[in-house]
């Protein structure tokens, strides 16, 4: 194969892995969100809620930025129609992300309980429409849309919920919760990191059953051949291993390995967009109408010099990002603790002069 | 013009007017509280650090407005521009895409720290991470003003197969419209910032609370805004002989000089119409020759001039964009940068002779003079933009040709969704920033409570 069909090939499987990045990160993002008003008992729980994904959710979304301006850079048709395509789709991602957004900074700048709980409906909402609308979007992609010539979506938002995208949208939403849980579980202490453990055990097997049946039935629907697909089995193996991964899930919860099981929904995540990605190529939008009006690799991609200037910029820079958000993650790997006693001010760090000592605060023996 | 296009237009033009209210802020605050906290750390001064975490309140705010308006322009170009992102897409979807890689990733992971890990990381760090934040920041508005400098000056490419295809990069990032406008446009961010400290400030000071912390604040954003606006003002006169051979139409409509003129005055202010007969009109000789040229009897291209040179070149058509708004938008920028040298001149002066504190005037003419970098920026921008109209990218697309084929019923929906959302979120904003502005020096409400950990 010449060099130059293989660096196409290799930003497509890029482009998989920042997608893929973006729901492994997001997901439990949108999870603990979506979890927290059924775990919570009061303002305390609330604060640990938020502050477990605070330090970190903005740097997460920039993955989503990233995925969409890297498919923009490299494949220029498949961004122009993927995102025309997907109009009001995308339309509701966006204000579900501007609602969620600006209520991490807005929830505390007011006491009163009618302020903070608008705010604490947009973070739950502003999650819960995004865990859904992706999954519904890319169970489209690896199904097949009817599209037109030259790769155009016309069908519209109701052309994309069909039963087997809602499906997919749902599966979503549960391995984002479940994945979401986990990762509460793990990032608090005490009664509310138990509730979080209890809720992840309650989800796990949905989430499994959910993913299952998606993925039976977008095997069963089957799409039309496109010249230079993989074998099925490739899409296949990474499926499997991705309800493995669920699989896993539930029993690693039940042991009580929260850690390994937050890794385990993680997996799930990535070898489902390794799937989704494996089935998808060599089309970058696959018709289920008319064949000829696939979009593939070749046809959407961006020419030769793009694409060594972006592979030259990504090599150097990606591992400088994953090495500084990596440290971002361990700088904060605490777990987060309630204080015994006292309101939610004594929770309020040391403020004023040059913080040279730790936090002040009554630490307590996790159970 | 059909529906469509002109909704999709309102709408584009719309979302990022409103993303730029913010992003200023965001770049200049960045620079002035990393600033503060590094002379709180370098001076042990208690004073500096309480007011970096005053303006540190106001930042956070604004960020996050900031941010979520930024994530519909990356989304928009396709949602509503597919045919100008298939057309520069090769070259476009870089500058985005490192964008996001190299300044996004940077800014919003660091802010976390700065803004959790405040008891967890020493102080040195900490005060770095304020400042690896800002170098974000600026980094984004480079990779963007390489993205839109291409659409004014198109370098470094060839058309191919109906798309520009890049052929130099270095060309793309080396453009001098680019380097021209990365200065005026972070300078201008660093004057709204200042101007924002300096009327917040002195209406502490008129109120008597923390007087000697407040004026010290005061005094630095007098010096920070008079350097940052005549650095901005060089940059923009830099940019107008730019303007004039790169794209002449643009700098005749911003005087909406009709014909090539020699030694060309400048006019400060037109009543009644813009063809040339007005019913009153201040000029002043030779000035708009020494903008565009650098010399006294200049030659500066008139409307008509260029018009027949593009038809020529291009085609039948009208090259001519909306005189009125490119001609008063360009004054609005000029004379608010005007007043601004001339209110942070005052200040510093004021400075000086410590005198801060005693001109309730003064205070006053700051408070509203926050006003004018905000007016400056906007009209700038919609100078910029409208100014290269019909082209989307100059000589090679017009707008008309760029736009997605999305049906009415979607684009208005949207079009109404962001009028709604943003009116909502712009009044929460400014309700959140007045009050945050107001408070006492140290009073902390509202800031991020931070829940104390546990480290296995």
């Amino acid at each position: 194969m010449e060099p130059f069909a293989n660096l196409n090939t290799a930003w497509f499987a890029l482009i998989g892995v920042l997608w893929a990045g973006y729901l492994f990160l997001e997901g439990f993002d949108f999870g603990v969100a979506v979890v927290t008003p059924f775990l919570v008992r009061d303002e305390l729980d609330r604060r640990l809620c938020l502050n477990a994904v605070g330090p970190t959710w903005d740097g997460n979304e920039v993955w989503l930025l990233v995925a969409g301006g890297a498919t923009f850079a490299a494949f220029p048709l498949w961004y122009a129609r993927l995102f025309s395509g997907f109009y009001l789709a995308l339309f509701l991602i966006l204000l579900a992300l501007i609602a969620r957004g600006v209520s991490f900074e807005f929830r505390d700048k007011d006491p009163r309980p009618a302020w903070r709980s608008t705010w604490d409906w947009a973070n739950f909402l502003g999650s819960l429409v995004p865990a859904i609308v992706w999954g519904v979007a890319f169970t489209d992609l690896v199904h097949g849309l009817p599209l037109g010539p030259d790769g155009r979506y016309t069908g519209g938002l109701l052309g994309l919920l069909h039963p087997i995208a809602l499906l997919g949208g749902v599966t979503s939403l549960v391995v984002f919760a479940s994945h979401g849980a986990t990762f509460l579980s793990l990032k608090t202490t005490g009664e509310l990191s138990e509730r979080a453990e209890r809720a992840a055990r309650l989800l796990a097997p949905v989430a499994m059953a959910a993913a299952a049946g998606t993925f039976a039935w977008v095997a069963a629907a089957g799409r039309p051949a496109v010249p230079g697909a993989l074998p099925g089995a490739v899409p296949l193996v990474f499926a499997l291993v991705a309800l493995l991964a669920l699989a896993a899930h539930v029993l690693l919860l039940g042991r009580g390995r929260q850690g390994f099981a937050f890794l385990a929904t993680g997996l799930a995540i990535l070898a489902t967009m390794a799937a989704v990605f494996a089935r998808m190529f060599p089309a970058v939008l696959a018709s289920s109408s008319v064949e000829s009006h696939t979009l593939t690799i070749g046809e959407a991609s961006a020419g030769h010099l793009t694409l060594v200037v972006m592979t030259v910029v990504a090599g150097i820079f990606t591992p400088l990002v994953l090495a500084y958000q990596g440290w971002t993650y361990w700088v904060f790997r605490a777990r987060l603790v309630r204080p015994p006693v006292g309101p939610a001010d004594v929770l309020r760090e040391s403020g004023g002069a040059t913080p040279t000592s730790p936090a002040a605060g009554p630490f307590e023996r996790p159970r | 013009m059909t529906l469509p296009l002109l909704l999709a237009r309102w709408q584009f033009a719309l979302t990022t007017i409103f993303h730029f209210f913010f992003v200023p802020v965001t770049i200049g605050l960045s620079v002035v509280v990393a600033t503060m906290q590094t002379l709180a750390y370098r001076r042990k001064d208690e004073q500096w650090m309480r007011l970096s975490r005053f303006f540190g309140r106001l930042f956070l705010i604004n960020l996050a407005v900031g941010v979520v308006t930024g994530i519909v322009l990356e989304f928009q170009f396709g949602m509503n521009w597919s045919s100008y992102s298939v057309f520069v897409g090769n070259i476009f979807g870089a500058p985005l895409a490192i964008e996001g890689l190299l300044a996004f990733f940077l800014e919003s992971t660091f802010v976390g720290l700065w803004v959790f890990g405040r008891d967890r990381l020493s102080p040195r760090l900490h005060l770095a991470t304020i400042w690896v934040t800002s170098v974000g920041t600026v980094l984004s508005a480079f990779f963007i003003l390489a993205a839109n400098s291409w659409m004014q000056h198109p370098v470094g490419y060839k058309v191919e197969h109906n798309k520009a295809v890049l052929t130099d990069f270095w060309a793309v990032l080396g453009n001098s419209t680019l380097w021209a406008s990365f200065i005026h446009t972070v300078t201008a961010a660093l004057v709204t910032a200042g101007a924002l400290v300096l009327g917040i400030a002195l209406w502490h000071v008129r109120r008597g609370e923390h007087r000697a912390a407040f004026v010290r604040a005061a005094a630095f954003a007098a010096a920070f805004t008079l350097v940052s606006v005549l650095v901005t003002s060089v940059a923009g006169d830099l940019q107008s002989r730019l303007m004039e051979s790169q794209q002449p139409m643009k700098m005749a409509a911003a005087e909406a000089l009709y014909n090539t003129t020699d030694g060309a005055s400048f006019s400060i202010l037109t009543i009644g119409n813009l063809n040339g007969s007005p019913v009153f009109q201040i000029r002043v000789p030779h000035v708009l020759s020494m903008i565009a040229d650098l010399s006294w009897n200049g030659q500066v291209q008139g409307v008509n001039q260029v018009q027949a040179a593009e038809v020529a070149k291009y085609g039948k058509g009208s090259y001519v964009p909306v005189l009125w708004v490119t001609y008063w938008s360009f004054r609005l920028m000029v004379g608010a940068g005007i007043v601004l040298i001339l209110l942070s001149g005052w200040g510093v002066v004021l400075a000086r002779r410590k005198r801060l504190d005693a001109s309730a005037w003064f205070g006053r003419a700051a408070l509203a003079g926050i006003a004018l970098p905000f007016l400056a920026n906007t009209s700038g921008w919609i100078f910029t933009e409208m100014g290269r109209q019909p082209w989307l990218v100059y000589g090679l697309m017009r707008t008309v040709q760029g736009v997605s084929s999305t049906s009415t019923a979607d684009v208005l929906t949207t079009l109404i969704g962001f009028v709604a959302l943003y009116s909502v979120l712009g009044v929460i904003d400014a309700v959140l920033m007045f009050r945050a502005a107001r408070r006492d020096l140290d009073d902390e409400a509202g800031e991020t409570i931070v829940a104390p950990g546990l480290v296995y």
